[in-house]
């Protein structure tokens, strides 16, 4: 899931400086879980700016932002609140953002800062465990990433800054080198850990990056 | 005799450290250079520690060999991706600097720029074998060089690593990747080196024990809380509390630890954290 956080609103009315009409579209999907493009949110977004002098032309949760076919469609539904508006306020991640510019051919606003891919502990925790490598070795290391649960990223071991099993970084941080440890240890693949890992290949993660699966390939 | 010749013939080494200023005057380096010059074997020059930003580790290690001291350059894997270690790397050859220590580096979290980009692109056993791999006469992409380097590689263990397994298994790594020698973290309670040196016998390599100063009872407990893998006993707290003269208190323990590990390591590593003028009074008590 695409964890977000809401934005200070000192910063979101700064980007509206000067905009009179707005129309505030949501995400039924990740910003929903992440209580920052929910319908709460939303609604509250709406009294918020109403309150600064706005005029919100419509209120929209779209499922999800993130997808181009469904924010065409939206666009067309709401054609007429769209037109009088002169920006979309995103209240989805950056993806979201995007995805409703590309679809809608409007200005927009983010209203949040996305922050990472991570694992819904339970409700409003949230913790990141994949950094997108595109090179996944979670299999040599008992399912803990190197590349994200260590700060430095490294491939072969615990660094010297291990500190009663926290991270140099922080002590709110556990070494993920150590965790990888005892994970490897409980499953008896130690030797795992002790083969020199080569250096990661950062080729596959050039970024823009696209993919087309093959499957649809096949179809068109 | 070179640092490289010296592990080969098991000679008893010592060395030292040495931090580059932030900025450009040098004049103090300098001279502490000149004081360790003829009594320490090679003196490590640190690559902007505590990722606090310094002048670069190889200019001063250049500087050092102009002294007729034979430096150690440290480099670590913080700030460079793999282009530039290698580049660095060949770059120290040339200046004629041979003895290379391989670091991870501090997170940039921890030092004067918070805010830069950490890099980490390659660590610490993959520069070694890097390095390895630049002897070798090719570049980590299998590109043939015009002219091969040759170095002497070290790298770090901390002994009182807890748990230590995970430490052993990545100095065993360093170790095949080609690290010839180890300068350890600092030492202080020599029983429990002893211990670490009966599980690292077997890999018959070069240790060299860590001694860093104790300059004040407030620096050993700060160090105690912060600093991984260090324990400073109390009994030693306490000594340095009772002391008329700190650095006289400072120059005994070393001298005493350091006469403690002969039979141990294969050399002493001093960090002074900036009392290198003490070295020479700890190397004569310790008849060194």
């Amino acid at each position: 899931m695409i964890i977000t956080k809401q934005k200070p609103i000192d910063e979101i009315l700064k980007y509206l400086e000067g905009v009179k009409n707005v129309f505030i579209a949501g995400c039924a999907q990740c910003a929903t879980v992440c209580k920052t493009g929910g319908e709460d949110e939303v609604k509250k977004m709406e009294e918020l700016l109403k309150g600064h002098g706005k005029n919100i032309t419509a209120i929209e949760i779209w499922d999800p932002p993130c997808h181009l076919l469904e924010v065409r469609k939206r666009a067309r539904d709401n054609k007429a609140a769209l037109d009088k508006a002169d920006v979309i306020l995103s209240m989805s991640c950056g993806d979201g953002c995007f995805t409703i510019f590309h679809g809608t051919g409007k200005k927009v606003v983010p209203a949040t800062d996305t922050l990472f891919l991570g694992e819904a502990e339970r409700a409003g925790h949230f913790a990141e465990v994949c950094s997108l490598c595109g090179d996944c070795t979670l299999f040599m290391t008992g399912g803990y990433c190197p590349n994200t649960f260590c700060p430095k990223g490294l491939q072969n071991g615990p660094c010297g800054g291990v500190k009663d099993g926290k991270c140099e970084v922080s002590p709110d941080i556990d070494c993920g080198w150590l965790l990888i440890y005892n994970r490897l240890k409980e499953l008896g693949e130690l030797d795992k850990m002790k083969k020199i890992h080569p250096p990661k290949d950062h080729s596959k993660s050039i970024k823009p990056r696209k993919v087309v699966v093959d499957a649809v390939k096949k179809r068109t | 005799m070179t640092l490289k010749e010296k592990i080969k013939n098991k000679k008893f080494m010592i060395t030292s450290e040495i931090g580059p200023p932030k900025g450009t005057d040098v004049k103090t380096i300098l001279e502490e250079a000149r004081l360790l010059k003829g009594r320490v074997d090679a003196v490590n020059v640190t690559d902007s520690q505590s990722a606090v930003m310094r002048l670069g580790s190889l200019a001063v290690s250049r500087l050092l060999k102009e002294e007729g001291v034979e430096p150690v350059y440290q480099l670590t894997c913080r700030d460079r991706n793999r282009i530039a270690l290698q580049s660095d790397a060949l770059s120290a050859a040339v200046l004629g600097i041979e003895n290379i220590l391989v670091l991870t580096g501090d997170h940039p979290s921890r030092g004067d720029h918070p805010e830069a980009k950490p890099v980490f692109d390659l660590d610490s056993v993959q520069l070694i074998e890097t390095l390895k791999k630049l002897e070798s006469g090719k570049d980590l992409s299998g590109k043939e060089l015009k002219g091969a380097p040759k170095f002497c590689i070290g790298a770090v263990v901390n002994p009182g690593a807890d748990p230590v397994e995970p430490e052993l298994i990545k100095f065993e790594k360093k170790l095949k990747a080609g690290a010839e020698f180890f300068q350890t973290q600092g030492v202080y309670d020599v029983k429990a080196f002893a211990k670490f040196i009966d599980k690292v016998k077997q890999y018959n390599t070069c240790i060299i024990a860590g001694i860093i100063l104790i300059k004040s009872p407030d620096m050993a407990r700060f160090m105690n809380k912060n600093v991984a893998g260090i324990f400073i006993p109390d009994s030693l707290i306490n000594e340095v509390e009772g002391a008329a003269d700190k650095q006289d208190k400072a120059v005994e323990i070393a001298a005493r630890t350091i006469k403690e590990l002969k039979g141990l390591a294969q050399g002493v590593h001093i960090m002074s954290l900036g009392w290198n003028r003490l070295v020479p009074r700890i190397l004569d008590a310790a008849g060194l």
